[in-house]
C-alpha cells in the first residue's frame, strides 16, 4: 500500500508538469495582457514596451515559462500584476474563507444527503422517496446564480433575516455569529447542489445492495433493522459515495466560482474573477497549480478509500 | 422427543401490481425435537418459501394469510417483528444456498460469526472471538485463528458454507433450516458438507429442516419427508416409506426419473409429461391433473385433500386413488378413539 502510495505521488509530478505547461500557454493564448491593465491609459508606446520588457512579457512565451518554472522549484510564486503583492500572500488570505464556506457546505450537504439517500432506497418508490429524489433533482437543475440571486432576494433582501454578501460586516468584530451570519445563505446554495447530487448516488447505491443475499444472512441471524441498515448494507455501497466525494473535494479549493461571485464571499473563487479581468496572469497561475494539485490528491485519496471500504480492492 | 414445530395449513401469497400470487397453498407438516425433514419438490414448487414464510423472510410484498406455525408454544405466523428478531439466529438459524453470496463481503469472517453469538448469548467481545473460534473449529475449518480475521472472498465455496453453519449454530438453535445447502457445491464438498450436519445433529439434536431437490440427500439425511407439488404437499412420510413405497403419481414419477446403478447402461430416464402449472392460474382440482397418468374425471373438478392412510409409518396422501384407503384409516382411528372413550368412562 505504502509503494502504491509513493507510485501515485511521483506519477503525479510530470502531471503536474503538464498540467502546467498547459495553463501557462491558454492563459498566454488568450488575447489582452497584464500592461494594458496597469498602466494608465495615457501611456506613450515606448512607456508600454519599458514595462513590458521591465516585467520579461517581451520576451518569447517559452522563456517566459521557463523563468516561472525556475522560480516556482525555487518556491517564489511571483508576485500579482495588478496588486503587486507576493502571490503567495495572497493566496493564503483566500484559501481560508473557500475551505470555510466549501468545508461547511460539504458537510452541511452530505449529512443530510447520506441519511434521506438511504431512507430513500428503504422506502422505494413512497410519497418521501418522491418528494426527496423531486427535491434533489431541483438541486442539480437549478443554476447556482439564479439560486444565488433567489435566496439574497427573499431572506435577504425582503426578510432581512441574514446579510446579502461577504464573509463578515464592514467595520464589525468578525466574531463567529457575525461570520455564521454570512455563511448561512451561500452554504443553502452549494449544499441544495451537492446535498442533491449525493442524494441520488446514496439511493442507488443503497437499492443495490438492498437486494442482495448477505442482508438476508443478516437478518436472519436477528440482527436489527438499522444495523442491517448501517452496518452491513451501508458499507457495501460505500464505493460510489467515495468517488462522488472525491469529484467534490477539489471544489474546496477550485472554489464556487459563481457562488462566491454572488455573495461577494473573498475566497479563490472571487479571486479568480478578479485575476481574469485584470490579466493577473501570476495569480491565475498560482490558483490552476494549486487546484490541480488537489484534484491529484483527491483522486489518490479517493483510491486509497476504496480499499479500506472493500478489502477485495488491493494495489499490490 | 417433543413436538417443536407445527406447519399447519400455511397460505404464503405474494401482493404484485396484477394481484395476489399465491406461492404456498395448505402446506403442513410438523416437527419433534431432533428430528429432519427433508422437503423435497422441483423448482418453484414453494420450498423455499415455505422456509422464509416461517422465518419471516419474505420480501416485503410476501406474508402469511392463512394457517398457523407453532413453534414450542409461539405462533409464528402471527409474531410481531420484535419477536421473531429474538427467535431469528438465536431458535432458529438458516444456511442458504449460495455460499458464495451469502456472506457480506466487506466484514471479516469473525465481524459476521460474533455479531449473532454477542446479540444472542451477551458475550463479551473476547468471550465472543474465542467462541467464535471454537465454532470455526468445530465445523473443520483450518487455522481457524487465522481465518477469523480473513474476509469472505478469500474462502472457497465449501469453506464459506462451513463458516455460514457455524454462523447458523453458534447459538445452538433448536432448528436449522437449510435452503439447499449443498446445491452449489461440487460432489465432494457436497459430502463432506452433509457429513459434517449430520455430526453437529448428532452433538446438538437440532432438528433440520432441510429443502432440497435431491433425492439421494433425502436418503442420506432424513426421517421423514414430505414431497411438495406446485405449492402444496403432496405426500408426508417417513424416509423409508417414502422410498420403498411411495404413492402419490407425482412421488411415483420422480422415483423413476432417478438412474439407478442397476440400469442398464443404454436405458433412457423415465421424465414425467409436462409442466408446473403456473401460480397465477393454478386448476381448480388436483394440480397434478395435467401430467398424472392416472387423471380421473373428478381430479379436474374436486380439490383432493392430504390424508394419512394406513401404513409401517405414518404416511399422508393428497391424491383421490387412495380415497378407500384413507377412509379405512379414518375409520378405524374413529373406532379406535370410541374405544379408548369408553374404557377410560
Amino acid at each position: 500500500m505504502l509503494q502504491y502510495i509513493i507510485r501515485r505521488i511521483l506519477i503525479a509530478i510530470p502531471v503536474l508538469f503538464g498540467v502546467t505547461i498547459l495553463n501557462f500557454f491558454i492563459i498566454n493564448l488568450a488575447p489582452g495582457n497584464p500592461v494594458d491593465m496597469m498602466v494608465n491609459p495615457s501611456a506613450t508606446p515606448e512607456q508600454l514596451a519599458a514595462t513590458k520588457h521591465a516585467l520579461g512579457l517581451d520576451q518569447p512565451i517559452w522563456v517566459q515559462y521557463w523563468n516561472w518554472i525556475v522560480q516556482l522549484l525555487h518556491g517564489n510564486l511571483g508576485f500579482s500584476y495588478s496588486t503587486r503583492e507576493p502571490v503567495t500572500q495572497i493566496l493564503m488570505a483566500h484559501v481560508g474563507p473557500t475551505v470555510l464556506l466549501m468545508g461547511v457546505s460539504l458537510i452541511v450537504g452530505y449529512l443530510i444527503a447520506i441519511p434521506l439517500g438511504i431512507i430513500c432506497a428503504r422506502k422505494q418508490n413512497s410519497w418521501i422517496d418522491y418528494l426527496v429524489t423531486g427535491f434533489s433533482f431541483f438541486g442539480i437543475s437549478v443554476p447556482h446564480f439564479f439560486l444565488g440571486l433567489g435566496v439574497i432576494y427573499v431572506f435577504a433582501s425582503k426578510l432581512l433575516w441574514f446579510p446579502t454578501g461577504s464573509m463578515n460586516t464592514l467595520g464589525g468584530d468578525g466574531s463567529f455569529i457575525d461570520t455564521f451570519n454570512h455563511l448561512v445563505l451561500p452554504v443553502l446554495v452549494l449544499a441544495t447542489g451537492i446535498g442533491g447530487n449525493m442524494v441520488r448516488y446514496v439511493r442507488s447505491s443503497m437499492l443495490d445492495v438492498l437486494g442482495k443475499d448477505y442482508l438476508r444472512t443478516a437478518k436472519a441471524k436477528g440482527l436489527s433493522q438499522f444495523l442491517i441498515t448501517n452496518k452491513h448494507a451501508l458499507r457495501n455501497s460505500l464505493i460510489p459515495i467515495i468517488t462522488v466525494i472525491g469529484i467534490d473535494i477539489p471544489l474546496l479549493i477550485g472554489g464556487a466560482i459563481v457562488t462566491e461571485q454572488v455573495f461577494q464571499w473573498p475566497g479563490l473563487g472571487l479571486l479568480t474573477i478578479q485575476s481574469i479581468t485584470s490579466r493577473d496572469y501570476s495569480t491565475l497561475m498560482a490558483i490552476n497549480l494549486l487546484a490541480a494539485c488537489t484534484v491529484l490528491f483527491a483522486n489518490l485519496l479517493t483510491d486509497i478509500l476504496y480499499a479500506v471500504a472493500d478489502p477485495r480492492i488491493r494495489y499490490d | 422427543m417433543g413436538e417443536l414445530l407445527k406447519v399447519d395449513k400455511i397460505k404464503t401469497e405474494f401482493q404484485t401490481d396484477k394481484g395476489p400470487v399465491t406461492s404456498v397453498d395448505e402446506v403442513s407438516f410438523d416437527l419433534k425435537e431432533g428430528e429432519t425433514i427433508c422437503l423435497v419438490g422441483e423448482s418453484g414448487c414453494g420450498k423455499s418459501v415455505t422456509s422464509l414464510s416461517i422465518m419471516h423472510l419474505l420480501d416485503r410484498n410476501g406474508s402469511v394469510t392463512e394457517g398457523s406455525i407453532r413453534f414450542e408454544d409461539k405462533d409464528l405466523a402471527h409474531a410481531s417483528e420484535a419477536k421473531m428478531r429474538k427467535i431469528r439466529g438465536n431458535d432458529i438459524s438458516m444456511i442458504f444456498q449460495e455460499p458464495m453470496t451469502s456472506l457480506n463481503p466487506v466484514l471479516t469472517i469473525g465481524d459476521q460469526l460474533t455479531e449473532g453469538i454477542r446479540l444472542h448469548m451477551n458475550y463479551s467481545r473476547a468471550d465472543a472471538r474465542s467462541y467464535a473460534i471454537e465454532m470455526l473449529k468445530k465445523v473443520g475449518i483450518p487455522r481457524a485463528e487465522g481465518i477469523i480475521d480473513e474476509y469472505p472472498h478469500k474462502l472457497s465455496g465449501g469453506m464459506r458454507q462451513r463458516v455460514m453453519i457455524a454462523m447458523a449454530l453458534s447459538c445452538k438453535p433448536k432448528l436449522l433450516i437449510a435452503d439447499e445447502p449443498t446445491t452449489a457445491l461440487d460432489v465432494t464438498i457436497q459430502a463432506q458438507i452433509l457429513k459434517l450436519m449430520k455430526k453437529l445433529r448428532e452433538e446438538s439434536n437440532t432438528a433440520i429442516i432441510l429443502i432440497t431437490h435431491d433425492l439421494g440427500v433425502v436418503a442420506e439425511m432424513a426421517d421423514k419427508v414430505a414431497v411438495m407439488y406446485a405449492g402444496q404437499v403432496v405426500e408426508e412420510t417417513d424416509v423409508y416409506t417414502l422410498f420403498d413405497n411411495p404413492k402419490h403419481p407425482y412421488t411415483l414419477g420422480l422415483m423413476k426419473s432417478i438412474p439407478h446403478i442397476t440400469n442398464p447402461d443404454d436405458m433412457r430416464l423415465n421424465s414425467i409429461p409436462g409442466s408446473v402449472p403456473s401460480a397465477r392460474n393454478m386448476p381448480k382440482g388436483c394440480r397434478f391433473y395435467d401430467r398424472c397418468p392416472h387423471a380421473m374425471k373428478r381430479c379436474l373438478a374436486e380439490k383432493p385433500e392430504l390424508k394419512p392412510i394406513e401404513d409401517k409409518q405414518a404416511h399422508s396422501i393428497r391424491c383421490f386413488l387412495y380415497e378407500e384407503e384413507e377412509k379405512n384409516y379414518e375409520k378405524k382411528h374413529a373406532e379406535k378413539q370410541h374405544a379408548e372413550k369408553e374404557v377410560s368412562s
